[in-house]
């Protein structure tokens, strides 16, 4: 069981980030945000970097905490909700920042013809039938995924699957948002799904032939 | 389009587990620091919010937030 080390109950924080404490409950949680995020981070940044991401994410955060304040339900702790606010700047800043270089071209599996050569070919465990089997599972997928899938939805999915990007930064790239992104690829698994399910094959049967 | 054995199992995995009833990053984000606190809490935050952990383990982004905020609450506990 944790114990919480707030000063201020939600209500005394409300009450003094809108009134005439405003500064002093500001500073109170700068500290508190700089103090949970540099805990949070210093594992992830380079320690040389750790102090400027920390205090331009706390300074951004404070800008949308006192912008949202009314939103605040009062279902976690106030300095828990801000803290979330605090941590997703960081992580989007730190996203841009690793992956800004990588264009969503150089994730996507190579182009190939009619020369098609899925690399379980080579495993050397496999008996002839299994690979047989992998093979034909591997262009039944391949074949879904190109008549099922929009073009988007195809992108997105790879970017994330192949190329391990972060739902942000392939978002970014697409110009769109991140939780538009996620629906689009839930639809995309879904569509995927449905069709299986008309090749008259489950997911399950088809890991199994992977096995 | 090539696709390696270890893509497609993960590709047909996330099919296998694909559910209609999945919530979006921003209905995760929302809740999110009600689920970490029952986390801290020692409380099965993933019987009490079921979607939320189930989110959190098909999204990769949302998750590395999750885990950080909760190294951020425990060091304010």
């Amino acid at each position: 069981m944790v114990k919480y080390a707030d000063r201020r109950t939600n209500e005394e924080w409300l009450a003094d980030l809108r009134g005439v404490d405003q500064e002093s409950a500001l500073t109170d949680l700068h500290d508190t945000l700089t103090r949970g995020l540099r805990y949070a981070l210093v594992n992830r940044v380079p320690y040389n970097q750790l102090d400027e991401l920390v205090e331009d994410s706390v300074q951004d955060a404070l800008v949308k905490i006192m912008q949202n304040l009314d939103t605040f339900r009062g279902e976690s702790r106030l300095t828990t909700w801000a803290q979330k606010i605090a941590v997703r700047e960081a992580l989007t800043e730190l996203r841009r920042q690793r992956w800004k270089d990588i264009k969503l071209e150089d994730l996507m599996p190579e182009e190939s013809s009619g020369d098609f050569t899925p690399g379980i070919l080579t495993d050397p465990g496999a008996s002839p039938e299994t690979e047989a089997l992998r093979n034909s599972m591997v262009e039944i997928i391949q074949r879904l995924i190109m008549e099922e899938l929009t073009d988007r939805q195809r992108e997105a999915m790879l970017a994330v699957m192949v190329g391990g990007m972060p739902l942000e930064e392939v978002a970014r790239r697409m110009n769109t948002n991140r939780n538009a992104l996620y629906k689009l690829m839930h639809d995309a698994r879904q569509r995927l799904r449905r069709r299986l399910a008309e090749e008259r094959l489950s997911p399950e049967e088809v890991l199994a032939v992977f096995d | 389009m090539k696709l390696s054995s270890e893509v497609l199992k993960k590709m047909v995995k996330s099919i296998a587990m694909t559910r209609p009833d999945e919530i979006s990053c921003d209905e995760c984000f929302e809740q999110l620091d009600q689920f970490t606190e029952q986390v801290l809490e020692g409380k099965p935050a993933a019987e009490a919010m079921p979607l939320v952990e189930d989110h959190l383990n098909r999204c990769i982004d949302c998750r590395e937030e999750f885990e950080a905020l909760l190294e951020a609450m425990k060091s304010l506990n």
